[in-house]
């Protein structure tokens, strides 16, 4: 069973062939087994779990399931959930118990998906690797000496190891694709706007969107069509039809116009991860695609540009954490600012802290113009790169990473090494674009293990059905999708 | 620009983050490393860009000016690190 897909999954519901309870058990199971290693989930309350699939299978007996009732899902933990303790990967959120449910909790809570526990993130989202979490590092099912990537790495790791059916992450500058790719998953994150944010612990709000993490792209869209639409709680969530975006999946790719950033293939990105990624390529060719070569030349930038607005938007969002209404509070303190200053020096981790520090330098008077107003002008160009690109081809593809996972703690002492990470998918957040990865191979480490390679899909602005019929044309015809680590059984 | 450890604590009082001389001193490194990335942003000509925020273009909706939340008081009290009869606790500011 726990290599079926949610699709698979939801017919043996619907078929009485088992019980979600018992479908949830056997995650739950698994979850005792693996987690204390893998480290994949930070919080489970079984007690709700097993209640929400009891609820569930009372729909399915009448008759009102639909395509995910049922289903056990993990909720990354920067969702807020009523009555779940929501940590962010933080010290300042540790005793925080959800007083209300996010947008996203509340969309998949209505279709009787079961909340199968929170899954591991960076600290605020604010990572590579998943190793700034207050809660530990998470093991990489693939080679657990590895990362599995960030800052969605828990949800990654749960899926890969087969915890849970899909999970849902969140993609300020990569988060869910860079995970994705290191753990051998498909993930997408949507044009921005699409889901809400509402209930989802701000980062960098001009970037930060949601999307579903699973096995395969014909599951991607069953999320998709959960977890978008109009949210008047959320001031940039766009008013637009409700869309299914399962509907273009049999499409055939015939004459689907590919277009090859020359600057996702040149200096910087790892041999072995080209290598794949020109196989799949190659696999496209045969499906009928057409392939473009086109330029994204303002690619370089969207590092420092990146590096300038998250930081920006971050110290902003962050201020309210202050130990007065929720979070961490100083023990030992004197005056009203001692306690704001203590309680926010214990309460975030050094990532967190340098970040902050970034963006209230880049915010401060003076620098204003040079830098926040400097990174946006700069934001427009990589927008109409992108622009520019979409005249030629239909969509892009590239490398999602620039190397297959690396080892803990191999660049947790680097920030700029690890921002470097982020070359191939910041540059979609900074437009707005969608972006999705898949699993397209394999490339083999030093120590002989098999570490996934992701092929990264760009769409224009709400093409999100085209690229999963993209995805999923690919994964009709290869198996990388369905490959499973070892010693997860 | 070069910043010493002593705008380190500058900015860090701006954000109210308290750093000790010696977390200063190694923040400082990181934060140079990542100014210095930041810093290829000025060779690029920006003359006449409007600055982009979300892609859209969107505006700001409005919504008409009447309650529509409740009063969920306690519930949020019931997080909160120090609260006294549904007010939150913080240490003496006025003499």
């Amino acid at each position: 069973m726990i290599n079926k897909s949610l699709k698979q999954l939801g017919a043996m519901l619907q078929g009485k062939e088992i019980s979600s309870v018992e479908m949830t058990q056997e995650f739950l199971n698994r979850i005792d087994r693996l987690n204390p290693e893998i480290n994949a989930f930070i919080t489970l309350d079984k007690d709700k779990t097993l209640a929400q699939a009891k609820h569930a299978d009372s729909l399915l007996a009448a008759g009102k399931g639909t395509a995910l009732t049922g289903l056990p899902i993990g909720q990354k933990d920067i969702f807020v959930a009523k009555g779940w303790r929501t940590t962010c990967g933080s010290k300042m959120l540790e005793t925080f118990i959800g007083p209300y449910d996010a947008d996203i909790i509340e969309r998949f809570d209505c279709v009787g998906a079961v909340n199968l526990g929170k899954t591991n993130m960076d600290e605020f989202a604010m990572g590579s690797s998943n190793e700034t979490s207050y809660y530990g590092k998470v093991q990489n099912p693939w080679d657990r000496s590895r990362v599995p990537g960030g800052s969605s790495g828990g949800s990654a790791a749960a899926v890969a190891a087969r915890l849970c059916a899909a999970a849902t992450g969140t993609d300020t500058g990569g988060s869910i694709r860079q995970p994705a790719s290191l753990c051998g998953l498909s993930g997408l994150k949507p044009t921005y706007g699409l889901a809400s944010r509402f209930g989802m612990i701000a980062f960098a709000s001009s970037l930060d969107q949601s999307g579903p993490m699973a096995k395969s792209c014909e599951d991607m869209a069953l999320m998709m069509n959960v977890l978008t639409g109009f949210d008047k709680r959320d001031s940039t969530s766009l008013n637009r039809e409700k869309e299914d975006y399962a509907r273009d999946l049999n499409k055939p790719l015939a004459g689907l116009k590919v277009g090859l950033p020359k600057e996702y293939f040149s200096e910087g990105l790892g041999a072995d991860v080209a290598k794949v990624v020109n196989e799949a390529i190659a696999e496209y060719k045969k499906l009928g695609a057409q392939i473009v070569d086109i330029s994204l030349p303002n690619t370089k930038l969207s590092i420092p540009v990146y590096y300038v607005l998250a930081p920006a938007e971050a110290s902003s969002n962050l201020s309210r954490f202050d130990g007065v209404r929720y979070g961490h509070r100083a023990k030992e303190h004197g005056d009203l600012m001692d306690m704001y200053c203590k309680s926010r020096a214990e309460g975030f981790g050094a990532e967190v802290k340098r970040r902050i520090l970034i963006g209230a330098y880049v915010l401060s008077a003076g620098y204003y113009d040079a830098y926040y107003i400097k990174a946006q002008q700069i934001r427009r160009l990589i927008a109409q790169d992108f622009e520019n690109a979409f005249k030629q081809c239909d969509i892009i593809m590239g490398p999602t990473a620039p190397s297959t996972a690396f080892k803990a703690g191999e660049k947790a002492d680097d920030p700029v090494a690890m921002y470097l990470q982020d070359i191939y998918t910041i540059a979609v957040n900074l437009a707005g674009l969608p972006g999705m990865s898949i699993p397209a191979g394999f490339a083999p480490s030093d120590d002989g293990k098999r570490l996934p390679v992701g092929l990264q899909i760009i769409g224009n602005y709400f093409d999100e059905a085209r690229m999963l019929n993209a995805g999923h044309a690919y994964q009709q015809v290869t198996d990388w999708h369905s490959q499973m680590p070892e010693g997860i059984e | 620009m070069s910043l010493n450890s002593a705008d380190i604590k500058r900015i860090a009082h701006l954000a109210r983050i308290e750093v000790s001389d010696t977390e200063a001193e190694a923040t400082l490194t990181k934060l140079t490393g990542i100014l210095g990335l930041i810093e290829q942003m000025q060779a690029v000509d920006t003359k006449g860009i409007v600055p982009m925020s979300h892609s859209q273009d969107v505006t700001q909706r409005l919504r008409e000016d009447v309650v529509t939340e409740t009063n969920q008081r306690e519930l949020f009290q019931s997080i909160a690190p120090a609260v006294k009869e549904g007010l939150y606790l913080v240490p003496k500011v006025i003499e």
